[in-house]
């Protein structure tokens, strides 16, 4: 008792100085160099073209005409989030589901079907693992060259242009390993749909 | 049982009386003391329990196979019970013995030694400390005791088995006595030192019967260590239920565990095998002390010789043999090697040390001179002392003096004589090869220098380089000076050495290694070595010591032996490395356990755990009790080594522990496999599953 | 090839850099000079003249493991008061409510033990005042905390026959001011300079793409043809009524840099967002996710080095490095392989190309395009071997082998590198259970560093070790008995199972990560993994405490050939041995009945 005496108010106090210092001080402190130094990043890299948005970099969107670059499958959430007028806001989540699970192994057959089924020309390749499986976040904004690769003939056909410029537009969005090293290949399903849109 | 059999040095009779132990130990309160042990005791009520209710139709599990289950647990609790008794055994033996020989005698009390007449009779139970008792020829001692006057040979087999008698004389360092053993010849006035029931014979017999036995500190660490895995195991198998029954509930099925597997379970994981051995191990560890004629004051002296890193030697009968024994005659001045021994010789007639006897010896085999009757001539005997250093006879007008060079040299220039520089030399360098010149001259002519030499004893340096291959140290105390002491400690190959040695010096040079972080441990007798004795951390008092020698001392050697030192640091590194062995056995052996009973327990729930079978078990109840019946019957198969003590070998710590973990640790995740495979086959052979 | 130079560059820069910090944090620790010294010395000078600390004050052990519990409980009242009236304070541009009591006690008993376990999802429960001067601050002393438990056990081992452990005020100050604030601030920079969002502006909104139509019942129309000029939603040529069409996407936004570094160098794993750093917007790209990857790891690493410095004995240090380090290696491996691998269930008899060629292939369900399975699967082993718990990929998708690695490194008891500070104690308990073994073997009685382990030691050590299997088993042992758990499960089966036990493992192991699909914000979870948290964390706080108090009274004991090293690779072997026993006989049955059974069912 005697020693909760003692050490309460010290704890207390200690605990508020560090609250300051790292809370409020240190907080403010990355806020305003960040802002200073970096402020499209540390502002959500919303892409604007003329003053209007198209969309944030970061984030990914489910795209379903045969005429876009589809990304990864999405679990999307139209749930959590409504703007001020109380209209919906789309967000997403991951899938959280075994891949081991016969629940899971016909849902997979399902995308295999549906996708050989939307792009004919690929036949009875194997389609990409990019492009049956939910992301991590399920905002996942990229997709793997070879999943890229497997659309362009669909994309093509429903554009009415040729697979080399889908192609071209593909290596255009694609962003290498970092030094060449870490992290994987990947095709910016957003860009290169703005771009096929002939936005960006 | 064949374990028995093969344990020839359990007779017939400790066994039966172990046996009949092994079932009176079934008292719950025996049991509670080993909380390892009361689990598995508890799980037997409560398996015995499951069986009688589905006798009435509430079943957990088939009947047969809870009560197969309940029976295999009661033997896995007797077999404990039995290793423990069975260690025991020979302790109470022994005990039984001792008590024997320590009836009531009728005690002679007088009231001071002038009045050695007046003697009152009283029962040796009634004597109290301090008073004084005479013991004559014949009679029995009463009590431990101090002899404060008169000198008797004394026999002591009674406590150390060794038939041959023992002086005990007043004053000195062989003053103690110990109650219960007999006087054989003169008389003794002792006082007594202790009262009934506190004398060294009751305190040997609780020692070796382990009535008194405390769980030693590091019986508690481990015993600590023991529990809390208990304790995870309970709750892994007690959680194990709900995760049963919700797995069932997912794939919705019924639920396949019953409360008997998982009790099975339960003991099979716990650490049954080193907690139903760790008191045997401590017991036959105590024994093997009290084997090699050790008696230690508690189980903790034990562990702490096995972290004895330094040891104090006696030069004396340690390193060397005996005393130092003359090894040639060196004549200087033309004087021949045979006139030399002669007048060597002559000089030691009388001279009763080993040192005056050795130089009668070798004059006897060099030359033939035989010893000549005392009492033929006239001859006036010089005795030694520490003023002249010299000793020699008068004989036939001749002066014979013997000494140590400088005391010999004054003496022949005081007769007018020379001291030859030869004689220098020779003294020189006999001394710088550790031996001990003594000059002899005959009258004021110098005639030669006889070389006294210590011996050292076979195969100590092999054992001193090993012990250091251990890491401990040996450091050998003398009182010669550090030329000699030095020339020795090379020979030998001792690590370091006191020369000069005095208490004091002991005592500092123990609290030096302590201070340094070593654990000393060293053996003494004489009173002054009290202090050092009692500083040190093992300290080996000789029986043969005073009194407060071996109170000062944490254990006693009977024999008073000086070499027991390294007999008594083997028998302490041996029980602590049974135990780890065993600890290190028992618990690999859960993975094998594991391998059997979980795959059996979830077969039903998840048929792709039966990959998991790779024993290839027969059925899951078959599997289950293979387990528990290895679980018991490694505890019977066990109890030779727990009472022998793991092989011990003088290697250095890494090569010991890569050895023992390959045995132990290899072997007891190996074993139970194979052990558990042999049950299964035998079970299915013989139809009982 | 490419995979296998990443595995290896990720081990490598991680010892390349924790070698310096390790050295750096030792000097600070003992009151040295460092090249930051001259701005961060007068700092800390002024916090010990504002809170009256006393700069040489030696603490026994009760008064210095009173200050940690009464400084914690500090923190966890506050954060608490925090969470509940949020609604009324400022900071909360997003306008959200007050947090539930349960969940803000789940909240503020996850932070303030280090484990920062996620019943919420940080984007839409919390403001941003309470991340950052709740969440943000526990990250921070929480993290201190345990370091400044690891130096009183350290000093433990350094003094002989003597009595204080040191300040715990000065200690958790030195490490906040010296190390946590300036390395942070480093690293939160270049987090926002690499994407990571850092700002106080309220949640914003894009426009889609392509819009997504929702019925009435908030249900999503697959296939719906949408009118946007009439507000109109088909599907097969049917006119679905009340239907909502969405052309919005929502943005979140807020100071996230700021608290991502923290909660990666400090253990904490604490998201900004619900789904952690497979968030695009905690952690975009390849760069950040180096960055992130290797900070989460640094400091548990570092600290090894520093141990060895602190005990004059380098050689100790890296075998406790190399124990931890090669447990860590090991289980990447078996991660990767089994990722790599992925599940007969994805593959589709080869419908399904997981091959690597132009893509990461194998089991990318629940991971990021980005990352692939060479960055997810090297995090997922980081994450867990320290108590960190951020994630980047959803282990809750792993193959069943894959997520049980990351579960198994949480129940050997966080020890394989570990929380910062408290992985170290917790692997300095499991080397005092394992000299205590060995040293036996051996013939002696045992002693770590010199100082003898005795019952009182031993009592202690085990409770440290033990505390955290105790707290999963009895925690989840009791939850599969109550009935409406069953109902917070994602996946069925054996994989149920899983969830709920990994829910309690990464509460028994101050982890924080999750098979996330398990639903953790019920009353009951929320107390029960509450309460596993404060178990886990402070009764082996008080243990090393009691041991540290304990070893500073004792001699040191001289070493010799006969005694057993504590620095070759034998005592690594056995070290390591000691470790995964007692893990593995703790969670064999239980993991048998998750992952095992699920792995050996869907190969069937």
């Amino acid at each position: 008792m005697k020693t909760i005496k003692a050490v309460l108010p010290k704890a207390i106090a200690i605990f508020l100085i560090f609250t300051f210092v790292c809370g409020i001080f240190y907080t403010a402190l990355v806020t305003g160099i960040a802002q200073l130094i970096f402020p499209d990043q540390a502002n959500g890299s919303i892409i604007e073209v003329d003053g209007k948005k198209y969309g944030c970099e970061l984030l990914g969107q489910q795209y379903t005409d045969d005429a876009h670059l589809w990304g990864r499958i999405m679990n999307l959430d139209v749930s959590t989030y409504k703007d001020a007028e109380g209209k919906t806001l789309l967000y997403a989540s991951p899938s959280n589901l075994s891949p081991a699970s016969k629940e899971y192994e016909k849902l997979v057959a399902e995308r295999v079907e549906k996708l050989r089924a939307s792009n004919p020309a690929m036949e009875d390749s194997a389609v990409p693992v990019d492009l049956v499986t939910c992301s991590g976040s399920g905002l996942d904004p990229a997709i793997s060259p070879a999943a890229a690769r497997y659309q362009a003939p669909r994309i093509a056909e429903a554009r009415g242009i040729s697979e080399q410029e889908v192609l071209e537009i593909i290596d255009q969005c694609t962003t290498g390993r970092f030094l060449g090293l870490f992290g994987e290949e990947t095709v910016h399903v957003l860009k290169v749909n703005l771009m096929l849109d002939g936005i960006l | 049982m064949t374990a028995q059999k093969k344990n020839a040095f359990v007779n017939k009779k400790i066994f039966g009386r172990a046996v009949k132990d092994s079932f009176l130990k079934l008292s719950p309160r025996t049991q509670a003391k080993n909380p390892v042990m009361l689990l598995v005791y508890l799980s037997a009520i409560l398996t015995t329990g499951l069986w009688m209710t589905s006798l009435f139709g509430i079943q957990d599990a088939p009947a047969g196979y809870t009560l197969a289950i309940a029976v295999i647990l009661w033997f896995t609790t007797l077999f404990a019970n039995f290793a423990e008794a069975i260690a025991e055994g020979r302790g109470k033996a022994q005990a039984d013995a001792l008590r024997a020989s320590k009836k009531d005698v009728e005690a002679h009390k007088i009231p001071s030694t002038g009045q050695k007449d007046s003697v009152t009779n009283v029962p040796s139970a009634s004597l109290k400390k301090g008073d004084l008792v005479i013991v004559k020829a014949g009679e029995q001692i009463p009590s431990d005791g101090e002899v404060i006057e008169g000198a008797a040979s004394v026999d002591e087999s009674a406590i150390t088995g060794e038939s041959a008698p023992v002086i005990r004389e007043s004053g000195g360092d062989r003053s103690a006595v110990t109650g219960g053993t007999t006087v054989l010849s003169d008389w003794i006035i002792i006082r007594v030192v202790s009262e009934a029931g506190e004398s060294f014979l009751d305190k040997m017999i609780a020692m070796v019967e382990g009535a008194s036995r405390k769980k030693t500190p590091n019986e508690i660490a481990l015993q600590i260590f023991l529990i809390a895995l208990s304790i995870i195991f309970i709750l892994v198998t007690v959680s194990l239920y709900p995760f049963s029954v919700f797995s069932a509930k997912q794939a919705g099925i019924d639920n396949p565990t019953s409360v008997t597997t998982l009790v099975a379970l339960l003991v099979c994981l716990a650490p049954t095998t080193i907690g139903a051995l760790l008191s045997a191990i401590g017991i036959a560890g105590m024994s093997r002390l009290n084997q090699a004629n050790v008696l230690a004051m508690s189980g903790r002296a034990i562990e702490a010789a096995g972290d004895v890193d330094v040891l104090l030697l006696d030069k004396t009968g340690t390193i060397t043999l005996g005393n130092r024994q003359a090894d040639a005659f060196l004549p200087v001045g033309g004087v021949s090697e045979k006139d030399l021994a002669d007048a060597a010789q002559l000089s030691s007639l009388s001279d009763e040390t080993p040192e005056g006897r050795s130089i009668v010896i070798l004059a006897k085999e060099k030359f033939g001179i035989r010893e000549r009757r005392l009492s033929d001539a006239k001859m006036e005997f010089i005795p030694f002392t520490a003023k002249t250093r010299m000793s020699g006879v008068n004989f036939g007008g001749n002066e014979i003096r013997k000494g140590a060079a400088d005391a010999v040299r004054d003496y022949v220039i005081q007769k007018g004589g020379t001291y030859p520089g030869e004689c220098d030399a020779l003294v020189r360098t006999i001394a710088s090869q550790g031996g001990t010149p003594l000059v002899v001259a005959k009258n004021h002519q110098v005639l030669g220098v006889v070389h006294l030499k210590d011996i050292i004893k076979k195969g100590v340096k092999e054992k001193f380089s090993a012990l250091r291959k251990m890491g401990i140290k040996t450091i050998m105390i003398t009182g010669d000076n550090p030329m000699t002491a030095a020339a020795i400690a090379a020979e030998a190959g001792v690590d370091d050495f006191l020369a000069e040695a005095t208490p004091e010096g002991k005592l500092q040079m123990i609290r030096d290694y302590q201070k340094k972080g070593h654990l000393v441990a060293m053996t003494g007798d004489g009173t002054n070595d009290a202090p050092a004795l009692a500083q040190a951390d093992v300290a080996v008092a000789m029986n043969s010591g005073t009194q407060a020698a071996k109170e000062a001392g944490n254990m006693v050697d009977l024999d008073s032996s000086p070499t027991k030192l390294i007999d008594i640091v083997r028998i302490g590194k041996q029980l602590l490395m049974t135990r780890g062995s065993l600890t290190t056995f028992s618990i690999a052996n859960d993975v094998a356990k594991y391998f059997a009973i979980i795959p059996a327990m979830f077969v039903g729930l998840y048929p792709g755990l039966s990959s998991l079978n790779i024993m290839g078990l027969h059925s899951p109840m078959s599997a289950v009790l293979s387990a528990i019946i290895y679980n018991a019957l490694i505890i019977i198969a066990l109890i030779p080594l727990a009472l022998k003590g793991v092989k011990y070998r003088e290697y250095p710590a890494g090569k010991l522990l890569s050895r023992n973990l390959l045995v132990y640790g290899l072997g007891g995740l190996v074993t139970p496999f194979l052990c558990i495979k042999g049950i299964d086959l035998l079970l299915v052979w013989f139809g009982l599953v | 090839m490419s995979n296998v130079i990443q595995y290896i560059l990720y081990l490598a820069i991680l010892v390349v850099l924790a070698i310096p910090l390790g050295a750096y944090i030792k000097k600070v620790m003992e009151g040295e000079k460092t090249f930051l010294s001259p701005i961060l010395t007068p700092c800390e000078n002024a916090v010990y003249k504002i809170m009256r600390v006393k700069k040489d004050e030696e603490m026994g052990w009760k008064k210095y493991c009173a200050s940690v519990l009464i400084f914690s409980g500090s923190g966890l009242v506050f954060l608490f008061l925090l969470q509940l009236l949020q609604g009324v304070l400022p900071g909360n541009p997003q306008g959200l409510s007050g947090v539930k009591w349960d969940l803000s006690f789940n909240t503020a008993a996850s932070f303030i033990t280090n484990t920062n376990w996620q019943a919420y999802s940080g984007e839409s429960t919390l403001s941003y005042l309470s991340q950052a001067l709740g969440l943000t601050v526990q990250n921070f002393v929480s993290a201190a905390t345990g370091i400044a438990v690891l130096f009183a056990l350290i000093r433990g081992f350094q003094k002989v026959k003597s009595k204080g452990l040191g300040s715990f005020w000065v200690d958790l100050t030195r490490i906040t001011i010296h190390v946590l604030l300036p390395l942070n601030l480093v690293i939160a920079v270049a987090l926002a300079g690499g994407g990571v969002i850092q700002n106080l502006s309220p949640g914003q909104t894009v426009p889609l793409l392509e819009p997504v139509a929702v019925n009435a019942e908030g249900e999503i129309l697959d296939h719906a043809e949408i009118d946007l000029a009439s507000q109109t939603v088909t599907v097969d040529g049917v006119k679905v009524e009340g239907a909502e069409i969405v052309t919005e996407q929502f943005v979140p936004m807020g100071p996230a840099a700021s608290q991502v570094a923290i909660k990666q160098t400090g253990t904490n794993g604490g998201g900004y967002m619900g789904v952690n750093s497979a968030h695009p917007m905690e952690n975009p790209n390849a760069f950040t996710n180096l960055l992130e990857m290797i900070s989460l790891l640094l400091i548990p690493a570092a600290l090894c080095f520093t141990f060895g410095s602190c005990i004059k004995n380098k050689k100790q240090g890296v075998a406790i490095f190399m124990a931890m380090f090669l447990c860590l290696a090991a289980a990447l491996a078996i991660v990767a392989v089994n990722e790599q691998a992925a599940t007969l269930q994805l593959a589709q008899e080869g419908s399904v190309n997981l091959s690597m060629i132009d893509q990461a292939g194998g089991n990318m369900e629940g991971k990021e395009t980005r990352f692939g399975i060479a960055s997810s699967a090297t995090w997922a082993a980081f994450t867990t071997a320290a108590s960190n718990g951020s994630v980047n990929s959803m282990h809750d998708s792993y193959t069943p082998l894959g997520g049980m690695i990351p579960m198994l490194l949480m129940q050997l008891g966080e020890v394989i590198f570990g929380g910062v500070g408290c992985g170290l104690y917790g692997m300095l308990a499991f080397a005092i259970l394992t000299v205590f073994i060995a040293g036996l073997m051996v013939g002696r009685t045992p002693e770590f560093l010199g100082k003898k382990i005795e019952p009182y030691e031993m009592k202690w050590a085990v409770l440290v070790c033990l505390a955290t299997p105790i707290a999963i088993l009895l925690g989840s042992g009791i939850a599969a008995a109550v009935p409406e758990v069953a109902d917070s499960l994602n996946n069925s089966g054996a994989h149920g199972f899983s969830e709920l036990l990994y829910a309690y493992t990464s509460a028994g192991g101050n982890n924080g990560s999750a098979f996330a699909g398990f639903n953790a914000n019920t009353v009951f979870l929320n107390l029960s993994l509450g309460i596993v948290m404060l178990f886990a964390r402070f009764l082996p706080i008080a243990g090393t405490l009691a041991i540290a108090g304990s070893l500073v009274g004792k001699k040191k004991v001289a070493a010799t050939s006969g005694t057993l090293s504590t620095t070759n690779a034998m005592f690594v072997f056995l070290l390591i041995l000691i470790v995964l026993l007692v893990g593995a006989l703790s969670f064999f049955p239980a993991l048998a009945l998750g992952p095992i059974a699920e792995f050996f069912s869907s190969i069937a």
